[in-house]
């Protein structure tokens, strides 16, 4: 069975979040980049377990420059057999979307993987738009995943209980918390992963659908106010006229 | 107890000594930080103030790597460099000094003096298991009598109809009532330093714990105590002649000390400067105090410098050229900074400071023995003055 998973390289969880040029672009200054956390707990790990337990392979691919090559070394670390680097800025959803179907095409993969979303852009776009582009069924939000040969069973989170879905190779899912318990690489692991292929692929030309007009922090938060218990009538005046919720 | 801040530590690289770093360097302090939040930072609390020593966390450690790091891969290691070895053991420290000593003691001061002073059968049948932590190691040099002069030391190695007998008595020794295994020294017939290695269950050898400890609480520590214990020829270190022996382990390890130690400190001024941040006093955040600040100012300038002299020294250890006194200098100033960095940065959480539900009085404490082991601070400091005057101050 051969897995192919798409990570993304996002801001750390810590970061103080800016823009620059008339708040147009993310402030990238300090910046330590991580793998994004659905993809690396979760999908990554979910078809390393499956490659172990059946045999196959797990290929990484990754849309960006030479600098997240240290991210994707992670990757390797924790147990993918090689990888791709689209050399290209990720663009729009449609854009990525678009390089990692062009080079899925030619690995005929069972399985292409990715997290529901990326925790910066959350935009959970690329699985499905990939699925679409490479013309096979895209299971989203699946928080478990079971193979038997060539069928999957895959149980997915729905508002207020799940959904048990099946499909047959090769399909497109997106994974969610639950699917499996995030691997930290350890040394050795770390010091294979320089050994592994990376192969660096040209994109294709495509033009983005969508461009980021400007963006903006929510409101700070305010002041919070402490009210004595014994003095309800405060709480529901400052409910009624200040906040203007009741 | 977890100390709230211990999720959103990311260490402190003032003057972007990351670039100087390896892609390997840094994924190895990655993997190892992101272990100790899993399974150290939940649970040190505790095992501190209960005086239990997290002896589940021995296969953990040899699982990640920690175990010997130095040490070739075909004996188990994987052959990293010096300060790969240092930096797994800054983020061990950050969590714990205990935790890191277990790690020292394993990895510096029984792999090591096997590997450089053992035969190829001893390095095969201890190496491999001492690595992926099957079992602990000990390294006995102290005696009660003999902490820094150890060439004083009275225990002896003598051969008597055909065999080799151990006796004597080592103290304050880091694993022992836990481990598998003992390197000690003693003195022959001819009054020679030689190592030898001390397996559990031999006739005459006892561990007895040190109780009572208000440092270290979460590293195990005891006694070494042999009586006409019959050590096997082929348990004896062939290469190992000399009070140089145990000095070059000790070497290794405070290396290991002096990047480890800045983990402690570097842990106590996250939270410093967290909570400085948060707490308000006279309408204002304590951080905007300028004497808070300048406790914080001197916090960092020191971990920067502390940082700049390990990776220098590791650099030069890679090549060869660091000699012990400048190994001596980086383990006496490291962990004299963050032994000053963890009762700054107490003093800057007042009440909150001294609870267990933030890390400073823990390492503050743990510090007060690193300051001590391997070398006490004064020590050190004849040994840079010897080293600068080339005069002998020690006896
Ligand atoms: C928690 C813990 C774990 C340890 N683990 C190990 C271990 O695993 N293996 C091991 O072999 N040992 C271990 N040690 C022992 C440690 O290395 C010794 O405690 C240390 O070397 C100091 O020896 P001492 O305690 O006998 O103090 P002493 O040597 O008695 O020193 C007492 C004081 O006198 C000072 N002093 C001594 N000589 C001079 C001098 N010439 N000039 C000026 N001042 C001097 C010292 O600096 C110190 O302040 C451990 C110690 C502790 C506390």
């Amino acid at each position: 069975m051969k897995f192919l998973v798409c990570i993304s390289v996002v801001p750390d969880t810590t970061t103080k979040i800016s823009f620059v040029d008339g708040d147009t672009k993310f402030n990238t200054d300090k910046v330590q980049w991580i793998l994004n956390p659905y993809d690396e707990w979760y999908a990554l790990v979910r078809a390393i377990e499956l490659k172990e337990a059946n045999g196959g392979s797990v290929t990484v691919i990754n849309v960006g420059g030479a600098d997240n090559e240290q991210v994707i070394r992670k990757a390797l670390a924790i147990g993918a057999d090689d990888a791709i680097r689209v050399d290209a800025e990720p663009g729009d959803p449609f854009y990525v979307a678009s390089q990692i179907a062009n080079a899925a095409k030619s690995g005929s993969y069972d399985v292409v993987m990715f997290g529901k979303e990326t925790i910066s852009y959350n935009g959970s776009n690329v699985g499905g738009m990939t699925a679409e582009l490479l013309g096979l069924p895209f299971v989203s939000y699946a928080s478990k995943l079971e193979m038997a040969a060539s069928t999957a069973t895959i149980e997915r989170e729905i508002e207020g209980g799940k959904e048990i879905v099946e499909v047959n190779t090769p399909f497109v899912c997106s994974a969610a918390k639950g699917m499996a318990e995030a691997r930290i690489p350890n040394m050795m692991g770390i010091m294979n992963a320089k050994k592994k292929p990376l192969n660096v692929v040209a994109p294709v030309s495509v033009s983005n659908h969508t461009t980021i007009v400007k963006y903006e922090l929510p409101p700070a938060k305010s002041a919070c106010k402490m009210i004595n218990p014994d003095n309800m009538d405060e709480l529901v005046q400052l409910l009624h006229n200040e906040a203007k919720v009741i | 107890m977890i100390n709230r801040y211990a999720q959103s530590y990311r260490g402190f690289d003032y003057v972007l000594l990351d670039e100087l770093l390896t892609d390997e360097q840094k994924a190895v302090r990655d993997s190892v930080r992101a272990w100790v939040n899993k399974s150290v930072i939940p649970i040190i609390e505790d095992a501190a103030e209960n005086c239990a020593f997290p002896e589940h966390l021995v296969k953990e450690l040899g699982e990640i790597g920690a175990f010997g790091p130095q040490i070739p891969q075909e004996y188990g290691g994987l052959g990293v460099d010096y300060n790969t070895y240092g930096i797994i053991m800054q983020e061990l420290e950050r969590a714990d000094s205990g935790l890191r000593s277990t790690a020292s003691v394993q990895g510096s001061l029984v792999m090591f003096p096997i590997w450089k002073y053992g035969s190829e059968e001893q390095k095969m049948k201890y190496l491999p298991a001492l690595a992926k932590g099957e079992y602990l190691g000990c390294f006995g040099l102290t005696e009660p009598n003999h902490g820094s002069n150890p060439q004083g030391m009275e225990t002896t190695l003598k051969y008597k109809d055909g065999k080799y007998y151990l006796n004597g008595a080592k103290m304050w020794i880091t694993n022992s009532p836990k481990a598998g295994i003992a390197v000690v020294w003693a003195k022959n017939d001819q009054g020679e330093i030689v190592g030898c290695v001390v397996e559990r269950g031999m006739k005459g050898f006892s561990t007895p714990e040190i109780h009572g400890k208000w440092s270290l609480r979460a590293s195990i520590t005891g006694e070494l105590i042999f009586d006409d214990v019959e050590i096997p020829e082929e348990n004896i270190l062939p290469k190992a002649k000399g009070l140089k022996a145990p000095l070059s382990c000790l070497s290794s390890a405070r290396f290991g000390i002096g990047w480890g130690s800045l983990g402690a400190a570097m842990d106590c001024l996250h939270v410093a400067v967290e909570y400085s941040k948060e707490r308000i006093q006279f309408g204002k955040p304590i951080g905007q105090f300028q004497l808070t600040q300048k406790k914080l100012a001197e916090m960092i300038t020191e971990v920067t410098k502390g940082q700049l002299l390990a990776w220098r020294v590791g650099c030069l250890a890679a090549e060869g050229k660091a000699s012990p006194a400048m190994i001596s200098m980086v383990k006496r100033n490291n962990v004299e900074t963050a032994l000053t960095i963890a009762r700054d940065s107490r003093q800057i959480l007042g009440g909150m400071g001294i609870t267990g539900e933030f890390p400073m009085m823990r390492h503050m404490m743990n510090l007060e023995s690193v300051i001590t082991y391997e070398g006490t601070h004064d020590i050190h400091l004849l040994i840079t003055g010897m080293d600068l005057t080339g005069l002998n101050a020690f006896g």
